[in-house]
């Protein structure tokens, strides 16, 4: 496997930053209750965080390291900046429904770990292609759970009926737990125990 | 007796080691252990053992229950017929009417065997899918796992049920079980691993999933009011809702029944709607007086939701207000509604979920009792907190008794260094 291919393939299960490094969860629980927002939000982080490893790592020489993270939040929050704007001119009831959690990417550690992590110590390509790997691995297990929560919760899928609804005649009880966000930490529990089955060399060592 | 025994062990051989059936060897030795006492001696330094194992435990909880199941079968079919006979509820029209009917009873008929027979019919296909469901799951487990089944589900099993209302779907019973063993018990290790009480998480699961078919004023009687023209007529004490939902909603509902009053007797003894098994304070304290002899529930933990409650109606009571008639329920209320006398009992005392030290019994037991009231009074979205109270002090337990344990080994040291 090419370097490139590792770093852009790495992210998507082996070194998930959900499933193995735990990050991000919060916003992972906020806007997965349709798939509609949660295709969009994972659109968003996957650029914002190949724009903003690109952009760090092209100055990475140039940082001060005692006011780093104060020049990567920088980046980071216009780039969200410029996302939202985005959003709200061409998809705006969508970003209505996503609401703050556009604005809180710049607090999700995934988009600030890679920045502080990767890019810090790459070249500009790497670190945008590890940008685009470490989104997708968010925007997969956000679409997995998205999946289950809208199916489950109101028998739809982008909005589109699949279970009718017994309250309109059709069969389906939609099942109220699904749109909580505990379903959320047990349907994220249950990919991690996936794929730890799947890949057994991703448990921790006891 | 001696004919079974040997049947017994002529069907053991294909189970046994490197035979066909080697890996059913927890199913059969299920049915032996159920039957018989196991014949394995002490091997290594340990010669004493307590006669009470698990097996003795469950099944002492489950004569503690035969009061609550009782009142189940009874209170049932007592509620949907009063409903019918004397409130102008229609029967449900469902399979169970039929069979009831089929039998010879009629809906709305006042005497004993035809409440027993129709409360029957509702409580007994939950608890048989209850058992069916859980029983799968915790067989398939001991298989996979290649441990013997235990006993930890027996109990469980009974105890769901109880907490569940007479018109509940049965795959949703199905789905809570599922729920309750797996993530409630299995996924932590199973019995005695479990930092929840298993059927509270399978009731908590259906409580949020489905809050149609568990909450709110519809499920608690088996008798349809939507068809009854006399809908708005109907008495406080029938309206379809529990005294619960009621006193959340009617402030004078309860300010003119006192202590001791027709109507209080009635919730103590049971006699009112609710889910199947909970109603009945007297049935609870037969089971308390039998757990509590038998020393397997905790009279710790139990007199700590006692006080705990007192304690907090005693706060809360002066904060009375129009807007919420809560605050003005009184103690001698609050213990005879609801789930509180049957979480009290059998819920907080679940020896693997609560705490495990003395003084960390009466802490938690006191927790419980300001959380159901504080969840009770305070949040008018959830008029029941004994779930939410019992799950959510589990959750401490543990946390509790390390402080506990602490405690204790700070005392001791600065004994010594007395010394």
């Amino acid at each position: 496997m090419s370097k490139d291919s590792k770093v852009l393939l790495d992210p998507l299960f082996d070194n998930n930053p959900i499933a193995i490094q735990v990050l991000g969860i919060c916003s992972a629980l906020a806007v997965t209750t349709k798939l509609e927002t949660a295709v969009v939000m994972a659109i968003a982080v996957t650029l914002v965080t190949a724009f903003s490893n690109l952009a760090i790592s092209v100055l990475r020489n140039y940082i001060p390291p005692s006011i780093r993270i104060i020049v990567q939040l920088t980046v980071i929050a216009s780039l969200v900046i410029v996302t939202d704007q985005i959003l709200k001119a061409f998809v705006f009831e969508i970003s209505k429904q996503l609401s703050v959690f556009v604005g809180l990417i710049i607090t999700n550690c995934i988009v600030m770990g890679r920045a502080e992590a990767f890019a810090m110590q790459n070249g500009p390509r790497a670190s945008f292609i590890d940008g685009i790997g470490n989104g997708l691995g968010y925007g997969i297990v956000l679409l997995v759970v998205g999946f289950f929560r809208e199916l489950f919760g109101t028998g739809k899928l982008f909005g589109m009926v699949v279970f009718p609804l017994a309250s309109e005649g059709g069969w389906y009880v939609p099942n109220g737990l699904m749109v909580l966000s505990p379903a959320a930490f047990f349907l994220i529990g249950g990919f991690i125990w996936l794929l730890r089955t799947w890949k057994p060399e991703l448990a921790e060592k006891e | 007796m001696k004919f079974l025994r040997n049947l017994l062990d002529k069907l053991e051989k294909p189970f046994q080691k490197g035979q066909p059936l080697e890996k059913l060897y927890p199913v059969y030795e299920m049915h032996d252990t159920i039957l018989y006492t196991p014949g394995q001696v002490t091997e290594g330094s340990t010669h004493v053992r307590d006669a009470l194992d698990l097996k003795r435990m469950m099944i002492t909880v489950v004569i503690a229950l035969i009061p609550c199941i009782c009142m189940a079968f009874y209170n049932t079919g007592y509620q949907a017929n009063l409903a019918i006979a004397s409130y102008g509820a229609k029967p449900l029209a469902i399979w169970q009417t039929q069979v009831y009917q089929l039998l010879g009873f009629k809906p709305g008929m006042m005497s004993f065997w035809a409440h027993v027979v129709y409360g029957g019919l509702f409580f007994l296909p939950v608890l048989i899918t209850t058992f069916a469901v859980g029983g799968i799951i915790e067989v398939s487990n001991a298989i996979i796992r290649k441990h013997e089944v235990n006993e930890g589900f027996l109990v469980t099993g009974f105890l769901l049920p109880l907490t569940l209302p007479p018109t509940i779907p049965l795959w949703q019973v199905a789905l809570g079980t599922a729920f309750g063993v797996l993530i409630g018990k299995e996924i932590f290790g199973g019995t005695g691993k479990n930092i929840l009480n298993p059927a509270l998480t399978g009731r908590a699961f259906l409580f949020f999933a489905y809050p149609a078919q568990i909450s709110g004023d519809k499920p608690w009687i088996a008798a349809d009011f939507v068809a009854s023209k006399f809908t708005s007529t109907l008495p406080d004490a029938v309206s379809g809702a529990t005294w619960l939902g009621k006193a959340a909603t009617n402030k004078a509902a309860l300010a003119s029944h006192g202590f001791g009053s027709p109507a209080w007797w009635d919730a103590f003894l049971g006699f009112v709607p609710g889910s199947m098994g909970e109603t009945s304070v007297l049935a609870c304290l037969i089971g308390a007086f039998i757990l509590i002899y038998m020393q397997i529930g905790s009279w710790r933990t139990m007199a700590g939701v006692v006080l705990g409650t007192f304690t907090m109606t005693a706060l809360l009571s002066g904060g009375s207000s129009d807007t919420n008639p809560m605050f003005a329920v009184p103690f001698y209320w609050h213990v005879v509604l609801g789930g509180w006398a049957f979480g009290t009992v059998f819920m907080a005392t679940d020896p693997v979920s609560s705490a495990f030290t003395d003084m960390g019994r009466w802490v938690y037991g006191f927790l419980i009792g300001v959380m159901v009231i504080l969840v009770r009074v305070v949040n008018p979205a959830y008029p029941e907190g004994m779930m939410l109270a019992i799950l959510f002090m589990n959750m401490f337990a543990p946390f509790i008794d390390h402080f506990v344990v602490q405690a204790n080994i700070k005392r001791r040291l600065e004994r010594n260094a007395a010394v």
